[in-house]
């Protein structure tokens, strides 16, 4: 244990987590809207956030974009891969959705069907960007990319800010800002709106919110979209931060926003930010912690602890009970 | 269209319905008869088109095999694989069929059951070394094979009950999440660790007949058929032992709880301790397996027993019909030879396993062979569905 890497620099470290936490708060939300409605793990959720970073990839080299443009262009091309990556994975999850989750949801079939039709479209949506998509969207027509692609850095990232020995870097403040944000908007239409009434509703209970005249069907798509747009949200923070992606990064990152998701609370929307978040601190101290090796279990301790002493996560579960 | 395909199925059911009636009516010497060359038929595969002790061949049989193609796999060697799926198949149906546990980390006691045979029985191990120097003992001393399957079995139905114990309360979805992630702990703690030969894994792993050299003459790296065998007879074994226990007291609690826990419980079953077993049980099937698997190739690494593996275990099941083992067993000898036979397309095996996946589930949810009481389960679930359609 290298506890004085951990305390010499908790600051640093905490913010580095408090980045990372960013991206999984932003796919943790994509589970929790799913799993609040329809009590499903939405087991293909990571490979819609591994779509957007890929159809953002492909527009950018489609502009021709190089690496750091000027600041005006760079705010320009951030805006289009934004627009780009919500739309590729929101209409990556509506898929999913309408061909995997829907006849089966007609047959109330159990939960274990549904988890491995996901485990399907995963494999399939894996594959079809490792045998051709990968390498069209890197510009290499369709062939076979298995191998790690990168992606023009956007900005170059640089400390704008120092705290209590804490370098910021301006990537950084962009990612756990924009996060807020988003989570921020997505908190406001669930509650304030009236298709986030119904959301709320059917998460309620599915058979009183379709006699009160709420269209199930489409509640269920919108939340689908509602978590493909976050995903592709944060497949932009992730190409900016990262600048690179792999036909198969979505496997880990899935599992440890879904991890972030039940640790707050899952189909908690606020809950999942806090998860999110606190998960990228926790991974980062552990990482610091045993120089690396053990980074990766760190997030399943925390998922097992978590769901054996609090198994409502930390702010407790289910959209429903959101503020009325 | 749907029509046609409603009145051919509706047809098929009829003519296998006729035939289960007509098997269920033979004479039951005629029904030992058929078992028993069904068996023997299994002892022969690996010979498969040939006539033992000739040079004759059976035409057309010769197109099952997989080294019949161009750079195809040993065929002997691809059964091995298969019998030892179709044991992993048959532990997991115990948790995933029976019981109705999802669980994704299967993959995590069959990594426990192949580590025991190589941390125990290879002198190559680090533990057997830290063992000899701690007792003084020679180089070439090693848990026997034999031993090593005991502290196998141990090992895995140790590590089943630990998993299971705090995890087994949760919901079904929940528990699904945290097995993955204790198969990714085990694979990442034997990477990880000193004790379990780290990335490099462990080497010289023996069978039933010593450690591997070149003078095993049955046992042997290059004579696969009597590993087939050895698997062969476990699965038969183990086959009967399920069996025993599907159809005892432990075996309709499992179903009890598999169908309703609340209900179960309040007729007296305590869920949590028939899960508990139905846990270990599976846990120790699937530690048998990885220690066959680590005999006879010798060598393991971590980085064989990942998460893939463990999806492709559950897909065995739940393609080939959980809770029926004969569903189970095909599904596993599907997915393992399928894939070896058709190697030209080998590209996009993946790809064809998750569609095949999605379509399966689609069409036919409960699988290829399912068991009669779970399609009736399925058709009620249906039916409830029904009244509630928005």
């Amino acid at each position: 244990m290298n506890f004085d890497a951990l305390f010499g620099n908790l600051a640093q470290h905490t913010v580095d987590g408090l980045s990372k936490g960013a991206i999984y708060a932003l796919v943790a939300l994509g589970y929790t809207l799913v799993y609040g409605v329809l009590r499903l793990i939405n087991f293909a959720h990571s490979e819609i956030f591994m779509v957007g970073t890929f159809a953002i990839l492909g527009t950018w080299s489609l502009l021709g974009v190089t690496d750091t443009p000027s600041i005006g262009m760079a705010i320009v091309y951030l805006l289009i891969g934004l627009l780009v990556g919500a739309a590729a994975s929101g209409a990556t999850a509506l898929t999913v959705e309408r061909i995997a989750y829907r006849r089966l949801r007609r047959m109330n079939a159990p939960p274990l069907i549904f988890l491995i039709t996901a485990i399907g479209v995963s494999l399939v949506l894996v594959e079809i960007y490792a045998l051709w998509m990968a390498g069209f969207f890197s510009g290499r027509g369709f062939s076979e990319n298995r191998l790690v692609i990168g992606i023009p850095a956007m900005l170059k990232q640089e400390t704008v800010l120092s705290v209590a020995g804490a370098n910021i870097t301006n990537v950084q403040i962009i990612m756990v800002v924009s996060a807020l944000v988003m989570l921020y908007g997505l908190d406001q239409f669930i509650n304030r709106t009236r298709y986030g009434r119904g959301v709320r509703a059917v998460a309620q209970n599915p058979d009183t919110a379709a006699l009160m005249g709420v269209h199930q069907d489409r509640v269920i798509m919108l939340v689908f979209v509602l978590g493909g747009l976050m995903a592709g949200a944060a497949a932009l923070l992730w190409n900016m931060r990262y600048g690179i992606t792999k036909f198969d990064i979505g496997f880990v990152i899935g599992l440890k926003a879904f991890t972030a998701a039940v640790l707050g609370g899952i189909g908690n929307l606020r809950g999942a930010l806090l998860g999110g978040l606190l998960l990228g601190v926790i991974e980062v101290y552990a990482a610091t912690l045993t120089r690396s090796t053990w980074e990766d279990v760190a997030a399943f301790v925390v998922l097992v602890v978590v769901l054996i002493f609090r198994p409502t996560g930390l702010l407790g579960e289910s959209l429903g009970k959101a503020r009325a | 269209m749907t029509q046609a395909l409603r009145q051919f199925n509706e047809r098929r059911r009829h003519a296998m319905g006729g035939m289960a009636d007509r098997w269920r009516a033979l004479p039951r010497w005629q029904r030992v008869l058929t078992f028993l060359a069904g068996i023997a038929f299994l002892y022969y595969l690996p010979f498969l088109g040939d006539i033992p002790g000739t040079n004759l061949i059976i035409p057309g049989l010769d197109w099952f095999r997989t080294d019949s193609i161009a750079g195809g796999s040993n065929w002997a060697g691809v059964l091995f694989v298969c019998a030892l799926y179709v044991l992993v198949a048959i532990g997991l149906n115990v948790v995933i069929g029976l019981a109705g546990l999802l669980d994704l980390g299967y993959v995590g006691f069959y990594a426990v059951g192949a580590y025991s045979v190589a941390l125990f029985g290879s002198t190559q191990s680090p533990v057997v070394q830290s063992l000899q120097r701690q007792f003084g003992l020679s180089e070439e001393w090693a848990v026997a094979w034999a031993v090593c399957i005991p502290i196998a079995l141990a090992f895995s139905l140790v590590a089943g009950v630990l998993l299971g114990w705090p995890t087994l309360r949760l919901r079904g979805d929940y528990l699904a999440i945290v097995t993955l992630g204790f198969g990714e702990i085990i694979r990442i703690v034997a990477k990880n660790s000193g004790w379990a030969g780290q990335a490099q894994g462990v080497a010289g792993i023996p069978g039933p007949e010593g450690p591997p050299s070149a003078d095993n003459n049955v046992f042997g790296l290059l004579k696969i058929e009597p590993w087939y065998w050895l698997a062969l007879t476990v699965v038969l074994l183990m086959v009967l032992l399920v069996r025993r226990l599907e159809h005892s007291r432990v075996g309709r609690s499992w179903l009890a709880i598999r169908e309703d826990e609340d209900a179960a419980a309040v007729m007296g079953v305590y869920p949590f301790k028939f899960k508990l077993w139905a846990f270990a049980i599976g846990a120790a099937l699937g530690g048998l397996s990885g220690l066959l698997f680590a005999s006879r190739s010798a060598f393991i690494q971590p980085e064989t027993f990942n998460v893939q593996l463990s999806i492709l275990f559950v897909a065995m099941v739940v393609v080939g019909g959980s809770g029926n083992m004969a569903g189970v067993a095909l599904g596993a000898f599907l997915l393992a030879y399928l894939p070896e036979r058709f190697r030209d397309f080998s590209e996009y095996r993946v790809l064809a396993f998750g569609l095949a996946l999605v379509l399966i589930m689609l069409l036919r949810p409960q699988g290829l062979l399912p068991s009669r009481r779970r399609t009736r389960e399925l058709q009620d679930r249906a039916k409830e569905a029904a009244v509630n359609v928005a």
